[in-house]
């Protein structure tokens, strides 16, 4: 299979469980190597780069189930992102600390900036594990933004969470996209939140893109229709 | 002569203390902020107290030695072998999580104190290395102040050092990565961490302050024999005290000494009161049952520890803003 994510785009992935969507992203992110085929970002090739790496390369992540830092505070879940901290050598933190201090008041102001942007500050010293599931789901779409990110991949970034929540989520998306120029590329279910925000919208089933296009014109595909019914019908006889 | 025998008493009560605190510091760095099971850390504490032995005492027939260097030489040989033990261990466990790190330390450890025990060339195994320097000893004699209080300020100053690095570390960038790698692997590497270097730091610093606890052990007793090695006092109890005083807190690792060794050589004197004549010989595990039932009590009723993790304070705050 191909797929390509355009700059500047909010792309949409979609397709029944078990499509291949998250091992997709799992390969794109460095975390499973890939039998055979690659991974370019920027026409550089990138596959089987370890996270990490992706990550200083502008490539950032959230995942599936909330990966939150759970007896951190949501302020610490932000600070710690931010790449090219000093005060992460040991030495520097010893004997350099007035320069770690420093650069630490301001990895603070640029977490503050993020609570603001997505109106949670009144949890910043709250721990994440207290938080709710959409507001974890949050947290992780704030730590992408204590980065200069270029391509941000959003594994279900609406799963289990309620509607205003999920309005606030769609809201700091769009904006991202537009003010930061962030590249979206995100696995979803809820179909109107993929009509509201994904501009190409590609389905997988079984492993391969079956129709790519806007929303309203793959709601008419046949193909994609008897792929989710198909699911569901094999489903069902499996139940039984 | 009373007041004196308290006196001697209390100095010697905080100097082991002092030493276990070291150890607990150490295990803090490793279990309490990375999340590395190692119950190993009678290896650490044993090749600490062994470096430093050798590095320090005079010419012998006995062991491995004659390098007659000056305990602070000790000391710091103490940390280094111990933290490049740690660099070892660490390289190779790299890819173990909990359990099975639990296990390869355990192994290492034990295999360490049998080395100890019987390659004679090197420690004159099971008797032991006897004649290390107490410093500030003869210093105090001569003023009349007894034995002991020598090795009581050195084992304190080196507490305040061991805590200053410690505390520092952990309010720092590199201990919230650190805390971040205990919390979620795949969280930390997605935000751009490389987590195998970072654990492997924690393991080496945290090895290094153990090494530390091992040195001043050596010279606080000046006789060092692979008895002391053994896995109850050599790793267990640093575990109770972490657990109970606070895994996370290096205050908690300190207080956890103090509370843990105050119930540990307490329950020597109840024991023998309580127990029947005739049953002496079952003090020694029925203190260690104890121990283990407290360890649950813990557990169960303040799973965080008398002083549970905070988030360290805002080092930034005051700071100028000149770099961003």
């Amino acid at each position: 299979m191909s797929l390509e994510v355009e700059p500047g785009s909010i792309t949409g992935l979609i397709g029944p469980n078990g499509a291949g969507k998250s091992t997709l992203f799992n390969i794109v992110a460095g975390l499973i190597r890939p039998d055979h085929g690659r991974v370019y970002l920027d026409n550089r090739d990138i596959t089987g780069h370890p996270p990490y790496q992706l990550f200083h390369q502008g490539l950032v992540r959230t995942f599936q189930i909330p990966h939150e830092l759970a007896r951190m505070t949501v302020r610490e879940n932000l600070m710690v992102v931010p790449p090219g901290q000093t005060g992460e050598n040991l030495l520097a933190s010893w004997f350099r600390w007035g320069r770690v201090r420093r650069q630490e008041a301001s990895v603070r102001e640029q977490a503050e900036e993020v609570l603001d942007f997505l109106s949670i500050r009144h949890l910043a010293d709250e721990r994440a594990a207290n938080l709710s599931g959409g507001q974890k789901k949050l947290l992780d779409l704030g730590r992408t933004m204590m980065t200069e990110a270029r391509a941000v991949l959003l594994d279900e970034p609406g799963a289990g969470v309620n509607r205003t929540l999920l309005g606030r989520i769609t809201d700091a998306i769009q904006r991202l996209n537009r003010e930061r120029g962030y590249t979206f590329c995100l696995i979803e279910h809820d179909m109107d939140l993929i009509a509201r925000l994904c501009d190409p919208v590609h389905v997988m089933a079984n492993g391969a893109v079956i129709a790519s296009g806007q929303m309203s014109e793959i709601r008419q595909n046949e193909e994609v229709r008897e792929a989710y019914l198909g699911g569901a019908a094999a489903r069902e006889g499996e139940a039984q | 002569m009373e007041l004196t025998g308290i006196a001697a008493y209390l100095v010697s009560f905080f100097t082991f203390v002092g030493i276990y605190s070291v150890l607990a510091l150490g295990l803090n760095m490793q279990w309490g902020l990375t999340g590395q099971f190692n119950i190993g850390i009678a290896g650490f504490f044993a090749i600490g107290a062994y470096t430093s032995a050798i590095l320090t005492t005079s010419e012998t027939t006995r062991h491995l030695g004659g390098f007659d260097q000056p305990f602070l030489v000790g000391l710091a040989g103490a940390v280094a072998a111990s933290a490049l033990l740690g660099l070892a261990v660490g390289w190779i466990t790299a890819r173990l999580r909990t359990d099975y790190l639990a296990i390869a330390t355990i192994g290492i450890a034990e295999t360490l104190r049998l080395v100890i025990a019987n390659e004679g060339w090197l420690t004159n195994g099971v008797r032991g290395v006897s004649g290390i320097q107490r410093p500030l000893d003869g210093t105090f004699q001569a003023l009349g102040l007894g034995s002991g209080l020598g090795s009581l300020l050195v084992v304190l100053v080196f507490v305040g050092i061991a805590y200053f690095f410690a505390e520092r570390a952990r309010c720092s960038p590199w201990g919230r990565v650190l805390r971040a790698v205990r919390e979620n692997e795949p969280a930390t590497e997605a935000a751009g961490k490389n987590v195998g270097r970072f654990r492997l730091e924690a393991f080496v610093v945290g090895a290094g302050i153990m090494g530390l606890g091992g040195g001043l052990y050596a010279h606080h007793f000046g006789f060092l024999s692979p008895e002391a090695f053994l896995p109850l006092y050599g790793t267990f109890l640093v575990w109770v005290m972490l657990i109970a005083g606070g895994s996370g807190n290096n205050k908690g690792a300190l207080l956890g000494a103090v509370v843990i060794w105050i119930i540990w050589s307490g329950s020597e004197f109840v024991m023998r009161g309580v127990l029947p004549e005739g049953y002496g010989g079952h003090a020694g595990p029925l203190r260690v049952i104890l121990i283990g039932v407290l360890l649950q009590v813990i557990l169960i009723t303040r799973p965080e520890g008398l002083l549970p993790e905070k988030a360290p304070r805002d080092i930034g705050k005051g700071a100028g803003r000149r770099e961003s």
